[in-house]
């Protein structure tokens, strides 16, 4: 709509970021006065809903958060565990774990890359108009997403929030057959992720590159998903233990979830292009071949080429599932016993999305005495806001509604999850 | 024939879907409850003509009011209204008539909701409302009323 003396647009519903948020920027001519990001922030709820929990619950109730990302919320909150009781897993478990995670990644890029972000570049409202033009591209999407969804299901079992992950392991694992049942489904999964790559690679992108913080685990031997030490471009090297001590959270007014920054230096990047940055060299050869022949190597700072990072991340997700299944012999126990015991423990795993933090203390019953959340959503939050006053400065010649346009396609670079369920991002830009 | 509960049980009345489906399953009504989020509901419901599902949604109305589509003409305020899910029921209905796979028989019951605080109960409104669907679904699927047994 105009208004006397400026204009200001409002997107009053945009389904494609999951959760719910508004975007405001203010502008004066080409100078943005102000850009605040308001997300709503469940996990803190959780916090407290935790507190006087019996441990064991916790990867139920932590499952619960994110209708995307469950896996991530699972994992953290039992490698958390773990090492507050000090609990050794058996490897074979690790492995599942690794598989456990792969399914959720395939299931959170596949929708993201096609079904919400790919509408951006294309120039589509939706993927229901997208549908009508590039059914095929719609198909493999759904195919692949589900894909993911029967590897969650053949580990988490139970319908909506998986349930089999537990402290020192699993409740129940698959047998071997029942794994080798997904060699086909991820062999066509394999080769859809390296036509994503060179698909997602011919698209425009804008030119934004930012000195971005990236920030992600490192692991000697592994692309990161529930192990190693937190590492930056900036010398940040720590393990999860030291996480509060380099990172700080404060409250802004116009926000409900609180902001991160590393201590002394300020916003940072989580996500596909931290990890891909930081863990170029663990990538299997297939997935490292694959981003170089469409050109994509270390350091990719061009925050809309994250389409195609996510599609690099694809390849690795199926490759990963294929060799974890491959070498799958179940586990002498699905879990190890895991006797009440006072301690803190802390962890942090690669959710599709970037780094997932979690903290308990636990008393002597094995009672939850507190419980710290930090997801990557909110630890991006103030960069997206950063990059958001750069970048609506770059979009003062634009019309409004294609700048508008353009900053929702910025944010859902990040794939931001502000919760689970409702849905709304209010993308506003006022202009003097 | 399929019956889908959906919704979020965490956010209050988003949970309305999945309360329905529950108590069909306790008058042994086979029912499933899912997410609502799109490719799990087209996956749901692939292959499958007859269908009935069941989502808490936003449209003006009072909260508790049922409103009760055909998913093949599926008004386009309750699309846009949609229930409270991302990709969810309204877009998967879309998408399905985009990619000729939705069920031939679809319906649709919209129990009306306004809370949606996370952590916060169903709404007695919507509780009623719960009830009333469920009612209606199990005279249909059973030809028999069942107001005794509830």
């Amino acid at each position: 709509m105009t208004g006397r003396g400026g204009r200001t647009i409002k997107v009053d519903t945009l389904a494609r970021v999951e959760g719910e948020g508004a975007l405001y920027i203010k502008m004066a001519g080409n100078h943005v006065s102000d850009v605040k990001l308001r997300i709503y922030e469940p996990p803190r709820l959780f916090e407290a809903f935790l507190r006087g929990r019996h441990f064991s619950e916790a990867p139920d109730i932590t499952a619960r958060i994110c209708g995307i990302c469950p896996i991530a919320y699972q994992m953290s909150a039992i490698h958390a565990i773990e090492r507050a009781l000090g609990i050794q897993i058996a490897p074979e478990v690790r492995l599942l774990r690794r598989l456990f995670y792969c399914g959720e990644w395939i299931e959170s890029h596949a929708l993201h890359i096609y079904m919400l972000h790919a509408p951006d570049f294309l120039g589509y409202q939706d993927v229901i108009e997208m549908a009508k033009d590039h059914r095929p591209v719609v198909e493999k999407a759904l195919r692949l997403k589900k894909i993911g969804n029967h590897i969650v299901q053949s580990l988490g079992g139970r319908e909506i929030h998986p349930i089999s992950a537990a402290v020192g392991g699993f409740h129940k694992v698959p047998a071997k057959s029942q794994l080798r049942e997904l060699v086909s489904d991820l062999e066509w999964a394999l080769e859809a992720s390296l036509e994503a790559v060179r698909w997602t690679s011919t698209l425009e992108f804008p030119d934004f590159e930012q000195d971005y913080e990236f920030v992600a685990l490192r692991h000697p031997t592994e692309y990161p998903f529930n192990e190693g030490r937190l590492v930056s471009n900036r010398g940040l090297d720590i393990d999860a233990a030291e996480y509060e001590d380099r990172f700080a959270e404060f409250h802004v007014k116009h926000s409900n979830a609180l902001q991160s920054v590393v201590r002394g230096r300020g916003s940072y990047l989580v996500g596909p292009l931290a990890r891909f940055n930081l863990n170029f060299d663990k990538l299997p050869e297939v997935a490292q071949k694959a981003a170089l022949e469409v050109g994509l190597k270390p350091p990719v700072k061009n925050l809309f080429r994250s389409i195609v990072v996510r599609a690099v991340e694809l390849v690795f997700a199926c490759a990963e599932a294929l060799r974890v299944i491959g070498e799958y012999e179940p586990p002498a126990a699905p879990r190890v016993e895991a006797p009440n015991r006072r301690g803190v423990g802390q962890a942090i795993t690669e959710a599709p999305r970037g780094i997932l933090y979690h903290r308990y203390a636990i008393d002597e019953n094995g009672l939850i005495v507190s419980a710290k959340i930090v997801p990557p959503t909110s630890q991006n939050q103030k960069r997206i806001e950063d990059d958001l006053r750069e970048y609506a400065a770059q979009l003062a010649a634009w019309s409004l509604e294609e700048a508008t346009w353009k900053c929702e396609q910025a944010v859902r670079c990040y794939d931001p999850c502000i919760s689970c369920a409702t849905h709304f991002l209010k993308v506003v830009i006022e202009r003097d | 024939m399929l019956i889908l509960g959906c919704g979020n049980r965490q956010r209050a009345d988003d949970g309305a879907g999945i309360l329905a489906a529950e108590r069909l399953r306790a008058l042994g009504i086979a029912a499933q409850v899912c997410s609502g989020e799109l490719s799990e509901l087209m996956d749901a419901w692939s292959g499958v003509q007859e269908v009935i599902l069941i989502d808490a949604v936003v449209t003006g109305a009072p909260a508790g009011a049922v409103h009760v589509w055909d998913g093949q003409s599926l008004p386009v305020f309750a699309m846009s209204a949609g229930s409270t899910h991302g990709l969810g029921v309204a877009q998967a209905i879309q998408l399905a008539r985009v990619l000729d796979c939705l069920p031939a028989r679809l319906r649709v019951y919209g129990i009306e909701g306004n809370e949606f605080e996370i952590g916060n109960p169903v709404s007695p409104q919507v509780e009623r409302a719960v009830e009333e669907v469920v009612q209606r679904i199990a005279s249909q699927v059973m030809g028999t009323s069942i107001c005794d047994s509830i």
